[in-house]
């Protein structure tokens, strides 16, 4: 059997108090204004890639894609600079496709394809609804590949299918609306159960073998039923994660796997059980290599690194959900196709150039060396990862934005190069000269249906 | 080879300038015909005595035929020039050096920019298609980045400098407000300039230039003939102009208190009018004080202040009217306005005025080498014109 090779998260640096949202305890994790779920893939991706070996398949799983028609996967793949021969695609529909598209990935490794799976949701809901004080948004990414590079082994698994109404949403809703939900419980929890029982059995072990099991789904009365009808003990269970996140969409169950392989030990066996639109039932036995393949952040991490005062007109201006009054300035051009895709490394992956005969660092890709004049001297250099600092700086009050001001900065990147560009998630008060500074892929605005990604610098997360 | 330029030998024989403002009753075509009418009369010359036109906007108008047109000039060379903000002295340099040349007796140029009928705040400038990773940031945003780079290098504190930033400022609209054809016609307390809303960065709006609509013109001619057409020509002694590789924004190097392009600029003109210490020698300035940190730069890359000591030089008062140096006369883009493709032309027509003892309250006592320095882009990357005149 093939395994998870190697895993990646991201939360992004907002959350609202579910009390700014009109109630309830604790808080949940929101996109910025410049996130949207390609984005957060993007940032789950670039955690999970370093060391993984090369990828064959991308998989991108959303219930929140930013085009109705248009294919993330491939703005994933180019954000990550993946070699051209990779065949992507994208999922949805539900927000179980995250564990049903990790299933599929590891069926694909086991074909001996590697596949990288990115999961990712930005959750909206109603105002004062419990979808949006219930959700969160967040992305977990996972290398598929082979056994014996695996950190952790697939020995069980079980789906079920079946026709269910409970979770529906049209591509003209704007939010998605459930069923009545003793119905929903009804209906999923033997589903869960099922699915549960016989991926558990597959792998030839006992529920009281499982050291962590991680249970989701859109039914919360069946999400809490299931560990008592499986007979488990509350030890097991892995935090759901609500107080702090909420729940991640698609993303939700391989956030949650991604925080057990935080804290796993060799030998531990992992249940992941989602329920919606039927079920699915994985479990994973963690290997030797989990210790040499953590990400650079852990959920933890992710989790303590935020503001939390975000308001909440803020938010559903965030979100779209507001109507707000713009600048008197005009609105963004939409950028356009054939420049866009000429300049595809630069824009997506960050990707500068060095100059081969002075080796000056040359941001934006150039052919004439801004230093030594030679021509068409470069060579590709990645700067993605590139740690810069800060030379000057303003913050722009009249440029149109969604979160007023745009601070913009002078970049000087610690490996040579300068690059100009805008700073986010960052307190405009803390902005200084020498304040070190890590990319992030963006997008800057969307006009005429196009969002316009492209990256931005933030204080190291 | 070099840049031996055409000291004395062409000569500007008439001017105008229209009021700058926000002439909701008047459109490009309006302020063309304004400027150039005044300018005919000022020459003393009918229309069609011009042999050939330079028309200098940014982005109202396209082609000769946005001057052609309106003038309804008769079957003559007429070339549109945009290079940003210094459009309007690209117009002028151009016209000059083919009167200078000998392939025309008389040459006018024109500038003008309609900049208030776009109903958006500040400057809007409409960009070619794109892959949409350039830099949307506003001009004084831009601008706003010398700020922390001169405190940080010269050790100021922000306080300071925002009292050298407003010191331009107040005396900028000291001097429109002696003024007549000026936008903002009104001195502005020292408390009011500093209080004023932020705009980008350490900017307040008072320390932003006027967002207006305005039209500039010369006529030209060889120096040997200027008597024919006035009592009181004035004469370019030097025309530079200067564009970097836009170096700033990719080089570790440049350090964001300084436009290398007006240093060139400045050794350039000096070095075609003989002038060896401009801060002694130069009578008096119009500068492109788009934003206030940029004219206290300017001050430094013009060699009228040291390198460091130019916000010196502002706190005693140097740049003033009344001071040893004054820059900015009429106002500047300050409290003149700013009508981009004018603008170039605007600064002349001061020159003009104070070279001929015409400029009323304004007047300068005796000058005798006025500079005009204009500048489009930002910094780090940017097109520089300069140009020094004389009796």
């Amino acid at each position: 059997m093939a395994g998870i090779v190697s895993y990646g998260t991201y939360i992004p640096y907002s959350r609202i108090t579910r009390a700014a949202l009109g109630g309830g305890r604790g808080e949940r994790a929101v996109a910025g204004y410049d996130e949207d779920s390609t984005s957060l893939a993007v940032e789950a991706a670039r955690e999970a890639l370093p060391g993984a070996p090369p990828i064959d398949t991308l998989l991108f799983a959303t219930t929140s894609p930013p085009y109705a028609e248009k294919l993330g996967a491939a703005t994933i793949h180019a954000a990550c600079n993946l070699p051209a021969g990779v065949t992507s695609l994208d999922l949805g529909g539900s927000t179980r496709t995250g564990l049903t598209a990790l299933l599929t990935g590891v069926d694909l490794a086991a074909a001996r394809r590697t596949a990288l799976l990115c999961t990712s949701d930005v959750v909206i809901g109603a105002p004062e609804g419990p979808r949006e004080r219930g959700g969160g948004d967040a992305a977990a990414s996972f290398v598929l590949g082979d056994e014996d590079r695996s950190i952790a082994r697939l020995i069980g698994r079980a789906s079920v299918s079946e026709e269910v109404l409970d979770v529906w949403r049209t591509p003209e809703m704007p939010f998605a609306r459930q069923w009545e939900d003793r119905f929903g419980a009804n209906a999923l929890l033997p589903l869960m159960r099922a699915a549960a029982t016989e991926a558990i059995g597959a792998a030839g072990i006992q529920p009281a073998d499982l050291a962590t099991v991680i249970v989701d789904g859109t039914n919360a009365r069946a999400v809490k039923a299931l560990p008592r009808a499986l007979g488990l003990k509350p030890e097991q269970l892995a935090d759901d994660l609500a107080a702090s996140v909420g729940r991640a969409g698609a993303a939700h169950a391989g956030l949650l796997l991604a925080r057990a392989f935080d804290a796993a030990a060799p030998g531990d066996r992992i249940a992941v059980v989602v329920g919606a639109d039927g079920a699915d039932a994985a479990v994973f036995e963690v290997t030797e290599r989990i210790s040499e393949a953590r990400p650079r952040h852990s959920v933890d991490a992710w989790i303590e690194s935020k503001r939390n005062d975000l308001a909440a007109n803020t938010y559903h201006k965030w979100r779209g959900v507001l109507p707000f009054e713009p600048p008197r300035r005009p609105d963004p051009d939409r950028p356009a196709a054939p420049p866009m895709r000429r300049g595809e490394g630069w824009k997506y992956g960050f990707v500068g150039s060095r100059c081969s005969a002075c080796e000056t660092a040359n941001l934006p890709p150039q052919r004439v060396c801004v230093a030594c004049g030679a021509v068409d001297q470069m060579r590709e250099e990645p700067y993605a990862d590139a740690v810069c600092r800060v030379v000057t700086f303003t913050l722009d009050h009249l440029a149109y934005t969604l979160q007023p001001p745009v601070v913009a900065a002078v970049l000087d990147f610690e490996k040579g190069g300068r690059f100009q560009c805008e700073l986010t998630d960052v307190d405009p008060k803390a902005v200084a000269i020498g304040n070190e500074l890590e990319m992030s892929f963006r997008y800057l605005y969307t006009a005429d249906g196009i969002h316009n990604y492209f990256w931005k610098a933030r204080p190291r997360r | 080879m070099g840049s031996t330029g055409i000291k004395d030998r062409v000569a500007i024989v008439g001017m105008g300038c229209t009021p700058f403002g926000e002439h909701w009753d008047k459109s490009t075509e309006d302020l063309l015909i304004d400027a150039a009418t005044e300018t005919f009369q000022s020459a003393g010359v009918e229309r069609d005595a011009v042999d050939a036109y330079w028309l200098g906007t940014m982005g109202s108008g396209a082609s000769g035929m946005a001057l052609s047109e309106p003038l309804k000039i008769q079957y003559k060379p007429v070339t549109h020039v945009e290079n940003f903000c210094a459009t309007g002295s690209e117009a002028l340099r151009n016209a000059c050096y083919a009167v200078a040349s000998g392939a025309y007796d008389l040459a006018m140029a024109i500038g003008v920019e309609k900049l208030k009928d776009s109903g958006f705040s500040g400057l809007v400038v409409s960009g070619v298609a794109d892959d949409g990773t350039s830099s949307t940031m506003t001009a004084p945003a831009m601008f706003s980045l010398l700020a922390p780079a001169y405190c940080k290098k010269y050790g100021l504190d922000e306080e300071t400098l925002k009292d050298v930033l407003s010191r331009i400022a107040y005396k900028n609209h000291l001097n429109g407000a002696k003024n007549p054809k000026a936008q903002y016609r009104r001195e502005v307390p020292m408390e009011a300039i500093k209080a004023s809303p932020q705009v980008a960065g350490m900017l307040g709006i008072m320390d932003c230039s006027g967002v207006s609509d305005g039209a500039a013109a010369a006529i030209i001619c060889r120096a040997e003939d200027a008597h024919r057409y006035s009592d009181h020509p004035i004469f370019v002694k030097a025309l530079s102009c200067i564009v970097g590789p836009a170096e700033g924004h990719k080089r570790q190097e440049y350090d964001f208190t300084s436009f290398p392009e007006v240093v060139a600029n400045g050794e350039d003109a000096y070095q075609q009018a003989g002038v060896k210490d401009p801060r002694s020698e130069i009578s008096m300035a119009e500068v492109h004080d788009c934003f206030t940190p940029t004219e206290l730069v300017l001050m430094e890359d013009l060699g009228f202040s040291a390198r460091g000591d130019a916000w010196k030089d502002v706190l005693d008062g140097r740049f003033e009217l009344k001071g040893p140096q004054p820059v900015n006369p009429d106002g500047g883009l300050k409290s003149f306005g700013h009508p981009i493709g004018a603008s170039g032309l605007r600064m002349m027509y001061e020159m003009w005025l104070q070279l001929r003892g015409e400029a009323g309250d304004r007047q300068i006592k005796d000058p005798k080498l006025g500079l005009t320095h204009n500048l489009g882009g930002q910094p780090g990357r940017c097109v520089s014109f300069a140009s020094i005149v004389g009796s």
